[in-house]
């Protein structure tokens, strides 16, 4: 039997760096997305910042320091919403159908829209910093420990990308993925993001201190505080960058696996 | 010379549902084979199946000599993939879309810009070129994606429901840019619900009913074993009905359905002198009408015709 052409595949960082390109020119040239996720989240922060800080004043800091560090960490899992849908919509629409018909590494597709949204999340993590800074929000340990801080912030925005890239999957339209991606309202509301959970009632707290949002928000924290950090918190910088990280490993255990078996799958 | 598809006793099940059970079809080089079928009869997962996207539970697959299981990567290297949506990226534009494919493909940066520029003016985009998808128009959008399973200059062509949803006009410019790639041997594998379609572009049918083969051959060959044309009657009475059917059986073109709902009773009629029978018939019922009507077969017609047959 004869057979024709010997079977040739694109490279893998070839490939995924062509995905890639699209993926952040399709965010880039929808400015409306970057305009009103910035508008809401300013919104939001001030809202936060002037009107609630009254409220909660019993931490011995200003409420925006306590605050910012929240606020940036939650919202890199907020903007995970946007990457469950973008995939969800790419499967609905055949983009995935066409890219896995393609001569090239299945894993590209996956890691291309992984790099994307991180890349994205960094720029919008980087633009609620300065938001942050704007309204009087200051670094009280070294530049070090404030970029350290930002580092591990895109960190474990990595890490929940690939758990709402899990769900885009699993959901397979959009609109269930957007559904899907509620579940981030309980872990940003009920961790330590916004108010110390020392004011929740117990029940409510078991859940708080233990769930990973409030590990990563407090080591943001722990970072950006320097030397009230411990007296607040209760516990070294160390205790909470273990667990944070600990939490964004287990997370990539289980979703990255899941999404690649969820894609070949399909 | 090797078959560009040699399928012999598919199947693909989902849990319980059986979405391809046994399905037999072979294309030969230089044909365009149009695999029709109700919604649900498994044209879609055949398709798929043969862009390498699916694990099969049974039978052999092969894209021109390649077993689409055992060497997935050379087949894709041969095929082009135009599925049901218009899989292309919005916020791109024409170009930057077709060597994104083309650049997927493994051509380098110049030869990406080449092809695309080709494939533009083959599906005629070339003044649309640099303005963004999203304003593109349905039709356009549809024939981009096309481009965009051309840019690697595929051997076989697979186009699942390319024109389902598309306004007529948009759908016979379709249909005038497939035919142009045909004409340049390109051989293409194409789903359709309408006869019409497959009428117009394939050389082979094959028409299948749950995820099995139930006819293969040329349009005029099936045509020719579905029958003419249908007559359809309406009498102003619902009572008439019976006498209407009565009436048109008796020309024996075949069983006649009576629809009360819509008042409406439908006969097949032998090609020639049947229409002018199936007028005189009805006029000599001297039932009182509102409409009478001639018209092709519908796809379920063929349907009832082809399996009746067997």
């Amino acid at each position: 039997m004869t057979t024709i052409a010997a079977p040739r595949t694109t490279g893998l960082v070839s490939s995924t760096l062509t995905i890639t390109r699209r993926a952040a020119l399709r965010y880039l040239r929808t400015p409306q997305l970057i305009v009103m996720a910035t508008v809401q989240m300013s919104l939001f922060f001030l809202i936060y910042r002037y009107l609630f800080s009254g409220a909660i004043r019993p931490l011995g800091i200003p409420y925006v320091d306590y605050l910012a560090p929240g606020f940036i960490t939650t919202g890199v899992m907020f903007s995970g919403i946007g990457a469950a849908v973008a995939m969800a919509e790419d499967l609905q629409q055949g983009f995935v159908d066409r890219l896995r018909s393609l001569p090239i590494p299945r894993s590209s597709v996956l890691s291309a829209r992984a790099i994307a949204d991180t890349a994205i999340l960094a720029v919008s993590a980087a633009l609620t910093v300065a938001i942050a800074f704007a309204v009087g929000f200051r670094l009280h340990g070294s530049a070090l420990q404030g970029l350290a801080a930002f580092g591990l912030v895109i960190v474990f925005g990595f890490a929940l990308e690939w758990l709402f890239v899990t769900m885009g999957l699993l959901a397979g339209n959009a609109q269930a993925a957007q559904g899907l991606g509620m579940i981030v309202f309980p872990f940003a509301f009920i961790s330590s993001a916004y108010i110390p959970t020392s004011t929740m009632p117990s029940w409510l707290q078991v859940f708080a201190n233990h769930q990973p949002l409030t590990y990563m928000v407090d080591v943001v924290r722990a970072l950006t505080l320097g030397p009230h950090a411990q007296q607040l918190l209760g516990h070294t910088t160390d205790y909470f960058l273990i667990r944070a990280l600990l939490w964004a490993i287990g997370i990539l255990l289980i979703s990255v696996p899941l999404a690649v078996a969820r894609y070949r799958r399909t | 010379m090797t078959s560009t598809i040699e399928a012999h006793g598919i199947e693909k099940r989902y849990g319980k549902t059986r979405a391809l059970d046994g399905l037999e079809l072979t294309a030969e080089p230089g044909q365009v084979v149009a695999l029709l079928g109700p919604n649900g009869s498994g044209k879609t997962t055949f398709v798929r199946a043969v862009a390498t996207l699916l694990r099969l539970d049974g039978g052999t697959l092969r894209v021109a000599g390649h077993d689409v299981r055992r060497d997935p990567t050379a087949v894709r290297q041969l095929i082009g993939l135009a599925g049901q949506f218009a899989a292309v990226e919005p916020a791109m534009t024409g170009r930057e879309n077709l060597e994104m494919v083309a650049r997927l493909f493994g051509q380098d940066r110049r030869t990406a810009r080449a092809s695309a520029r080709s494939v533009l003016e083959r599906i005629g985009l070339v003044d649309d070129a640099e303005r963004l998808v999203r304003s593109y128009s349905g039709g356009m959008r549809r024939r981009l994606d096309l481009g965009a399973s051309l840019v690697g200059a595929p051997r076989l062509l697979l186009l699942d429901e390319p024109t389902t949803g598309l306004d007529p006009g948009s759908r016979i410019a379709l249909w005038d840019a497939i035919s142009a790639l045909v004409k340049d041997g390109t051989d293409v594998l194409l789903t359709t619900q309408y006869l019409d379609e497959a009428d117009q572009l394939a050389s082979q049918i094959v028409i299948i009913d749950h995820g099995r083969t139930i006819a293969t051959g040329t349009p005029a060959e099936l045509k020719r074993r579905t029958g003419g044309n249908v007559i359809e009657v309406h009498p102003r009475q619902v009572d008439d009905l019976a006498a209407v059917a009565t009436a048109l059986e008796r020309l024996d073109g075949g069983e006649a359905q009576i629809d009360g709902d819509a008042r409406r009773v439908t006969v097949p009629i032998a090609p020639g002198e049947g229409m002018m029978r199936a007028l005189r018939a009805v006029q000599e019922t001297g039932v009182e009408l509102d409409d009478i009507a001639l018209r092709q077969p519908t796809l379920d017609e063929v349907f009832l015709a082809l399996t009746g047959s067997r």
